[in-house]
């Protein structure tokens, strides 16, 4: 047996290097936190911006050099570097939008930015993690911050209400996500995603092993909550709408992005043998998913909960171009979850915007005549909506295109047909809240909307993402394209 | 010796008694102990598997998924607390404040 070792000054720090940056930065916050007395404990939020920002900087020497580290459990190639920048602009973006936001509703310690951080840093964990253990590990630092972030505004009943129910049913998802593992484990004897896929290559009647698929199955439904997929979608409507809504962006963005950099891995890295086995059933998935999403976004009468719906229904679009399981569909998944980190992290950013201290107001009703009210704001969720409906020159519109493209050239025509057919029905309840904007008499004696300077350079750069991705794609689309390469 | 396939069962035993547990138990703390169970099973699972291989992998992932369920309970406890602040209990029918 090969002894574990460690490269104490050379690659295997530099290869998590980003991460330290975070987790030292976490720290760092925590302890200003209680250093600073007052309101002057809202700097945290810069000091954290800034952790992120030179976060990208070991990223920068990265590019191009895929190495492993730590006997092999951590990998930094094209593909994590591909989510470790997604992750670093959607936290970036998070705390951007949050500066004002916490201060609002009274939460800006060094608490939040640290578990912001040290979540982030979990993501990232993941999105290079070449063995189970690694992997385990991070999504375990990413979901019990996230828990506890999920329930911060402790006074608040739906905050606490979200953070437990989250809490629950995350912990039980990790049981079977350990539970896959271990039988996993158990039957090939390897916990290195390549080994698995070479033990399972040598010996072909491990692939219908009962052991194996049943570790299968288990993976498949600890990823299937995590990613909210449906049948496993209960929690995500209630932890989005009781969730503070910069952590309810951060979860509908970071979270989805770092499991599906997790789900990618394991199933193309460790798992392609098992391939008939999984590509029926995430057919099905992708259809249920985006369908029952659809469905009852169209009845919710509230904002954050319609786009916690409306996320559910993206997870489904995103799982069309994974079923393809071609290079395209690859390229096309990491394309849509950084094309869906800028929509969705805009349109919480102008929800959080247009509460108050004490009123979210995230009722649909609230949005009424908004459109004269805060023309800008009105202007900027319109684009948004617009793109998260898939409506040319946006982002959104190319994420679908390529999604749907990937599975009609793989054969997946009904896919692709149901996916298409689910888009049109979507674009119902998107342009529902734009007919409250620009159509309604607004609401007597409303207030709403809260000036934030960094609440709206975080929709600008949004804005400019959604716009970037929907008219230049093709240079984006070649980079995902290189990064799935690796599989 | 006992064969490695009566662990792996002694394990899917205990691992559905826990999820069980957690889908019929209306009692958030006898639910999380149910989810605690669970790991405790898998544990089983992984050292049975690492002696019958022959490899310390096992046995290690079960330290780090201790250190891990060890996390989750402080966090979750916390959340109990302020849940009971709340709501005077941790029934889960009770908590309802949103559509379950």
């Amino acid at each position: 047996m090969e002894l574990f070792k460690v490269d104490v000054l050379g690659r295997d720090f530099l290869a998590v290097a980003q991460e330290l940056v975070l987790l030292s930065f976490a720290l760092g916050v925590l302890l200003l936190g209680v250093i600073l007395k007052g309101d002057r404990r809202r700097y945290t939020g810069y000091v954290a911006l800034f952790g992120y920002v030179l976060a990208f900087l070991p990223l920068l020497g990265a590019i191009g050099r895929g190495y492993e580290a730590f006997s092999g459990m951590v990998v930094l190639d094209p593909f994590s570097l591909f989510f470790k920048v997604l992750i670093l602009v959607v936290g970036f973006l998070v705390v951007l939008l949050s500066l004002d936001y916490t201060s609002r509703e009274g939460i800006a310690f060094g608490e939040y930015y640290a578990l912001v951080l040290l979540a982030s840093a979990g993501m990232m964990l993941m999105a290079g993690a070449a063995h189970l253990v690694t992997l385990f590990l991070g999504l375990e630092i990413m979901s019990i911050a996230i828990y506890a972030l999920a329930g911060i505004m402790r006074e608040d009943a739906r905050s606490v209400e979200a953070a437990f129910k989250y809490f629950l049913l995350g912990a039980f998802a990790s049981g079977f996500l350990l539970y896959g593992m271990a039988l996993t484990y158990a039957s090939t004897g390897a916990l290195h995603l390549r080994e698995i896929e070479g033990v399972l290559a040598q010996k072909a009647w491990l692939t219908s092993f009962p052991l194996v698929l049943v570790g299968l199955g288990l993976l498949l439904v600890g990823f299937g909550f995590k990613l909210a997929l449906v049948p496993f979608h209960m929690w995500t409507p209630d932890v989005y709408e009781g969730a503070p809504t910069s952590i309810t962006a951060f979860m509908a963005t970071g979270v989805k992005a770092a499991a599906f950099a997790g789900l990618l891995r394991v199933f193309f890295t460790a798992l392609p043998a098992l391939e008939g086995h999984w590509r029926e059933l995430l057919w099905v998935l992708a259809v249920a998913t985006m369908t029952l999403g659809n469905l009852v976004a169209l009845r919710q009468e509230d904002v954050k909960r319609m786009l916690a719906y409306s996320s559910i229904a993206h997870a489904g679009y995103i799982m069309v171009g994974f079923v393809a399981a071609t290079e395209l569909g690859r390229a096309a998944v990491l394309f849509y979850l950084f094309a869906y980190a800028f929509m969705n992290i805009g349109a919480f950013a102008v929800v959080a915007l247009l509460g108050r201290r004490g009123a979210p107001n995230t009722l649909l009703e609230d949005y009424a005549g908004v459109g004269f009210k805060h023309p800008l704001l009105a202007v900027a969720m319109a684009v948004f909506l617009f793109s998260l409906a898939g409506v040319p020159p946006t982002a959104g519109f190319m994420a679908k295109f390529y999604v749907f493209s990937a599975a009609v050239k793989a054969g997946y025509y009904w896919l692709a047909v149901l996916g298409v057919l689910n888009s049109a029905v979507a674009a119902y309840y998107y342009l529902r809240v734009m007919v409250y904007m620009y159509f309604r008499e607004p609401k007597e004696g409303l207030q709403t909307g809260y000036p934030s300077f960094a609440g709206a350079v975080a929709i600008l750069i949004a804005l400019w993402g959604v716009f970037q991705l929907g008219i230049m794609p093709s240079d984006f689309l070649a980079l995902a394209q290189r990064s799935v390469q690796v599989f | 010796m006992i064969p490695p396939a009566l662990y792996l069962a002694l394990s899917a035993v205990i691992f559905t008694i826990g999820v069980i547990g957690v889908l019929l138990r209306r009692d958030a703390i006898v639910i999380f102990m149910c989810i605690e169970m669970m790991l405790s099973a898998v544990g089983i699972t992984l050292i049975a598997a690492s002696r019958y291989l022959h490899s310390m992998d096992g046995v290690i992932f079960v330290f780090l998924a201790m250190t891990v369920a060890a996390a989750e309970a402080a966090v979750g406890l916390a959340i109990f607390v302020l849940l009971h602040r709340i709501y005077k209990g941790v029934k889960v029918d009770e908590i309802n404040l949103m559509k379950w």
